[in-house]
């Protein structure tokens, strides 16, 4: 290598090794590659070289111009790195800063609680009925073998609304049977539904308030036997409360509308409140063979249908499922209980045990 | 209903204790409430003789004894003044609990002599409040005895839950026929003899009204020396918490218990003229043996003397013709009355008795003439006396009833393989008769007491349904019914527990549709607007009227008749009412920045709809990063949009009309329609005046959706989507327009400008001031382009935008800025 290409290559690497920034390095590569850049001159100049040096000072020029290139484009690279990592370093935040809120708003425990009932009923075939909470007296007792002396309706405290002088009186519903009324004359047999809803009693303390809710069942079929019941209760309840081998009680029992009546029990230990532990007992729900009045009253013949129908409290059920300890505040939208006592609107409701 | 293990064991034979007894009862449907013992805390106290009773060596007031306690002779120290030798006492080992005082006790040195055990007083048992000394017992006790045996504290108390359907169990012999046909013991025989009468005379009966008082027996007892029970009645009395009176009235209790068999004594000194008629009432009031006036109807039964009405017959006595102790002449009354009538007068005059929780589930008339005979001796036993002639009127009704029962109907209804052998022996120890028998089935003849069994009775079927149906169902009930009554029996006596369960068939290998698309609206409603933040809430249907008026209608026909509280007397109009409610409580306890909602019923003169009704309050949560914002109208629209969005409501199909109801902000609220008569919802900022009156701090905005108004989801194929190949264009367009110009009318006219090549309209802008004239505003709008066969030139665009300008202005006499 001459000496003129010598004292280039060494100027060079000084001046790219001296450059601190982006500009300052474009400035080298100008003065070396632009149009009037050193080695370019050089290049342009070798036409000037005699024919025998031609050859081999070309060779020489493009081996430097290229050793160069190669120097910019690495302290290129240095520089960018560097000049990234300042940045990134100047765009610091803190990351320990709360983010935006999004409020997280939530599902009622009464509505997660009918939402699991459908999904495990659903799973057995049943379908979901409705029907008003303003009752005729007929839907909420006569047809259900509920006649004007009855002792029942002594117990039922009825709600009853303002009517007009002469009429008969409409009722709030005291217990979502009257839809079992309804979704046999309206579906007719065979018929397999539950009906979760609003009930209302004229009771208000601790453990009673003037509304509630309920979900009522029923399977009409032809042959449909007590036995079915047992086994429909039983697979509910140990879905439900997510404990497989829950023991579960039958006792006879008397209501207006079934035959055989019974309510069931469910095993736990009074102390502790766990389910499926101790020795205790504690009554869950009402059940029974659909009475025969019942489905002649809907002109259904007990002779070629029969079923069973029951009826338990939402309320309770909740309240068992997730150890809450009070009724009343399930109605008075106290934020901090929802907050406590809600659900994630999107948890699946088919996944019940993992509630 | 209550009765002693002592008093079940007078009809039961049984060795069963009471805790066996409590079980069974609850199998069967007798369901057990509670047993008591009042014995059972005294347990450990055993009858004891104090051998020597010396002082103290080391204590005035202390006196150490010697005591035989029937298992050794033990050293005890005794502070009791009346301690003394050779007297009988009740002694407490150490170990044992003393329930008066609740120290267990040891044995100890007290100053210097050993003390091992104590001698008790009624207190210190629990038994009173007499501490003058230790329970001084006569000579005869014998040492060694449980004290509760030998005092007779030891009978359990047995408390029951009757259901409505089991009259017969409103009687101790009752239960203890269910218990001995369910395998715990033997009935015992009941047959008393019957008292020949001394003589003819008494007050006769008159029955003038039969439908209500079929048949009445009577008897009347003279020179009887009425005063207080003996010891053994007054205790059996007061064990189930009934207050001994005098020794007729006290008989008549103990019948209506034990037998279920109601009676009544009327003092004859008492009554006026020697005719007792049964008739219906005049609306004539007398006092009652309770202490009220009943001012009796013509609906009512009564029994009444030449002077007037003297008792409401069935239910309650009265008061002016009651005994007491200086009767001597008493006429004992033994009747059957109509169960429904008597359920009706009992509730009219709202009176519980013992009386009439019997009658109105019915008694049995069989046994009237016995029990008569049976209540004369008793009184004559305890009172003295001499008895008449049984007096009667009208008959016994025929109430004899058969019921057929096949055998395999106990496993095609009762899920249980029972043989036919132990069916019929059910029955038979429940007192049925078996008339007939074969290989199929049984029939049996219904005993006089179970008044529930095969019990017919008109139906109270349908209207519409067709006659013929109707006819059929009828019959099929006839048949079935007593049928399934003895079902009943023979299942609950084995305990339903034996019944193996099934699963429920599958209806089908994959189950139908659970919910209807009106319950999905439903799903999906809630679980998109909690998405959207809000809390879902559960609140009563019912609120005061006067704040339900705020909120809408408050019809007389929506208002409750028997409110339980006057601020839940009607029926909500919205459930916003009842939200703003429960926001205006959380607000009382310092949590005033609030999202709520509620899915459910509001109601009108109409009846019901579902609802999905949210409401913000307060601002939004403060954060560093931005300024706080107060919910506004806004916010509650995008709830109700997200909400509508979610059940697929075509936006571009909806509008938005400023005649919200009043309860909103007039300025700043909308109804959401789809078409012209369709009412979806509507939203807003609540009243001003509202939030007043609620104590509701604002700002507040709420919404309304009426789920029953989204139409049902179409089944039909999708069409295709549009991706067109070319990249759409946009353009912003700045519209000047009079500030009341609706800005959905703009979108809406640009949107149609040109159907095809506009695809999407977005308004990013609303500005007011600056050059703008006042009453004016400019409305940002970007527009999308989106060709489709080939690039737009230049022109092309310049057309489209033409026409859009064009179109908006010819709408709403909007300018381009």
């Amino acid at each position: 290598m001459t000496d003129d290409l010598h004292t280039l290559e060494t100027e060079t690497a000084a001046a790219i090794e001296a450059a601190a920034d982006p500009r300052a390095l474009e400035a080298v590569r100008v003065g070396l590659l632009g149009r009037n850049g050193r080695l370019t001159a050089l290049l342009r100049d070798l036409g000037k070289t005699p024919p025998e040096d031609r050859r081999a000072r070309g060779a020489a020029l493009n081996a430097l111009r290229d050793r160069l290139a190669a120097a910019l484009e690495a302290r290129r690279v240095t520089l960018d790195e560097a000049a990234l990592t300042a940045r990134l370093a100047a765009e610091r935040i803190d990351v320990t800063l709360p983010p935006p809120p999004r409020p997280q708003g939530l599902i009622h425990p009464i509505s997660r609680s009918m939402e699991e009932m459908a999904a495990i009923f659903g799973a057995m075939g049943f379908a979901i009925a409705e029907g008003p909470d303003v009752e005729t007296d007929w839907h909420n007792f006569s047809a259900l073998n509920i006649p004007a002396h009855h002792p029942a309706r002594d117990d039922q405290d009825t709600f009853y609304l303002t009517a007009p002088a002469g009429a008969p009186p409409p009722v709030l519903r005291t217990h979502t049977s009257p839809v079992q009324v309804r979704a046999m004359l309206a579906r007719g047999v065979p018929l397999r539904v539950i009906v979760p809803g609003r009930t209302y009693r004229a009771d208000h303390d601790a453990t009673h308030s003037p509304m509630f809710h309920q979900v009522e069942g029923l399977v009409i079929d032809r042959d449909i036997t007590l036995g079915h019941l047992k086994g429909c209760l039983i697979d509910f309840l140990r879905a439900f409360f997510a404990v497989p081998d829950l023991p579960v009680r039958f006792r006879a029992s008397y209501f207006p509308f079934t035959e055989p009546s019974m309510e069931v029990d469910i095993g736990w230990d009074r102390k502790s409140g766990a389910l499926g532990q101790g020795q205790d007992w504690l009554e869950i729900l009402g059940s029974g063979m659909v009475h025969p009045r019942v489905l002649a009253n809907v002109g259904i013949d007990p002779r070629e249908f029969q079923g069973f129908a029951f009826g338990m409290g939402i309320e309770r059920v909740t309240m068992l499922k997730h150890g809450i300890p009070d009724l009343r505040p399930f109605y008075d939208s106290d934020i901090r209980w929802l907050r406590h006592y809600g659900f994630n609107p999107l948890a699946p409701a088919l996944l019940h045990e993992a509630a | 209903m209550k009765f002693t293990l002592s008093w079940l064991r007078e009809h039961l034979d049984t060795t069963a204790d009471a805790d066996a007894i409590g079980a069974t009862l609850t199998r069967i449907g007798l369901e057990l409430e509670q047993i008591t013992d009042p014995g059972a805390a005294l347990g450990a106290f055993r009858i004891a003789e104090v051998l020597e009773a010396v002082p103290h060596p080391n204590a005035d007031r202390l006196r150490a004894c010697t005591v035989e306690t029937g298992a050794g002779v033990v050293s005890v120290v005794c502070g009791a003044p009346n301690a003394r030798t050779g007297m009988k006492a009740v002694f407490a080992p150490p170990g044992s609990f003393i329930p008066g005082t609740g120290i267990t006790l040891k044995t100890g040195e007290i100053r210097g002599v050993v003390s091992a055990g104590m001698l008790l007083s009624a207190r210190e048992m629990g038994l009173g409040d007499d501490h003058t000394g230790i329970l001084d017992l006569p000579p005869e006790a014998p040492v060694g005895t449980p004290y509760a045996r030998w005092a007779g504290l030891d009978d359990p108390l047995i408390e029951i839950a009757v259901t409505p359907n089991r009259g017969d169990c409103f009687s101790v012999r009752g239960v203890a026929r269910d218990l001995a046909a369910a395998g715990l013991g033997t009935l015992k025989p009941w047959a008393p003899a019957s008292v020949p009468p001394a003589f003819a005379g008494g007050p006769e009966w008159r029955i003038d009204w039969p439908e209500a008082c079929p048949f009445v027996l009577g008897r009347v007892i003279r020179a009887v020396r009425n005063g207080p029970s003996p010891d053994w009645l007054a205790r059996r009395l007061t064990a189930i918490g009934l207050r001994p009176i005098n020794a007729l009235v006290d008989v008549t209790n103990l019948f209506t218990v034990g037998l279920g068999r109601p009676l009544h004594v009327f003092d004859v000194a008492k009554l006026a003229g020697p005719v007792l008629t049964l008739r219906r009432g005049a609306g004539e009031t007398f006092r009652a043996l309770n202490g009220r006036d009943v001012a009796v109807t013509d609906q009512d039964c009564v029994i009444a003397d030449a002077a007037g009405v003297q008792s409401l017959a069935g239910i309650v006595g009265g008061e002016a013709t009651g005994c007491d102790a200086t009767t001597t002449e008493v006429f004992v009354e033994c009747a059957l009355f109509d169960p429904v009538r008597i359920a009706l007068s009992g509730r009219r005059h709202q009176v519980i008795s013992d009386a009439r929780q019997r009658f109105e589930r019915g008694i049995d008339a069989a046994i009237m003439p016995e029990a008569l005979e049976a209540a004369t001796a008793l009184i004559l036993q305890l009172c003295g006396g001499s008895p008449g002639t049984v007096t009667e009127a009208g008959a016994a009704p025929d109430r004899r009833r058969q019921a057929r029962l096949r055998f395999a109907r106990l496993r095609d209804l009762g899920g249980a393989d029972v043989p036919a052998e132990a069916a019929v022996a059910s029955l038979q120890g429940l007192g049925f008769a078996v008339t007939a028998r074969d290989a199929a089935g049984v029939t049996v003849a219904v005993p006089s007491w179970r008044n529930d069994v095969a019990q017919g009775g008109g139906l109270d079927q349908s209207p519409d349904l067709p006659p013929a149906q109707a006819a059929a169902a009828a019959a099929g009930c006839a048949e079935i019914e007593p049928e399934c009554d003895l079902i009943e029996e023979v299942l609950r006596l084995r305990g339903l527990d034996t019944i193996p369960p099934v699963s429920l068939p599958r209806a089908a290998p994959v189950p139908g549709p659970v919910l209807t698309p009106r319950q999905t609206r439903a799903a999906v409603t809630r679980r998109m607007l909690a998405a959207q933040g809000l809390a879902e809430c559960v609140t009563f249907s019912f609120l005061d009227a006067a704040t339900a008026a705020r909120f809408g209608d408050a019809p007389e026909g929506l208002r409750l008749a028997n409110p339980i509280a006057s601020d839940l007397d009607q029926l909500r109009p919205t459930p916003l009412a009842t939200l703003a409610q429960a926001a205006s409580r959380n607000a009382a306890r310092g949590y005033a920045d609030l999202a709520l909602f509620e899915l459910g019923p509001a109601f009108d003169a109409a009846g019901q709809v579902l609802v999905a009704a949210g409401l913000r309050t307060g601002a939004a949560p403060r954060h560093w990063a931005g300024p706080q914002a107060p919910v506004d109208a806004m916010a509650a629209k995008a709830d109700l949009w997200a909400a509508l969005g979610a059940l697929g409501v075509p936006f571009e199909a909806l509008s938005v009309t400023p005649d919200a109801p009043g309860f909103y902000h007039p300025g700043q609220s909308g109804v959401v329609r789809q078409g012209p008569k369709t009412v979806l919802g509507r939203f807003g900022a609540l009243h001003p005046g509202l939030l007043a009156a609620l104590d509701l701090p604002g700002p507040a905005a709420g919404f309304e959706l009426f789920l029953d108004a989204v139409a049902d989801p179409k089944r039909r194929r999708r069409a295709p989507p549009d991706l067109p190949a070319f990249q759409p264009v946009r353009r912003d367009f700045a519209f000047v327009v009079s500030r009341d110009t609706p800005a959905e009318a703009v979108l809406r006219a640009a949107r149609g400008a040109e159907r095809t090549l506009i695809t999407g309209v977005a308004l990013f802008d609303v500005f007011e001031g600056g050059t703008l004239a006042a009453g004016e505003r400019s409305l940002g709008v970007e527009v999308t382009f989106q060709p489709r066969e080939r690039s737009l030139t230049e022109a092309e665009l310049e057309a489209a935008a033409a026409k859009l300008v064009a179109a908006v202005a010819k709408a709403t006499g909007a300018r381009l800025r």
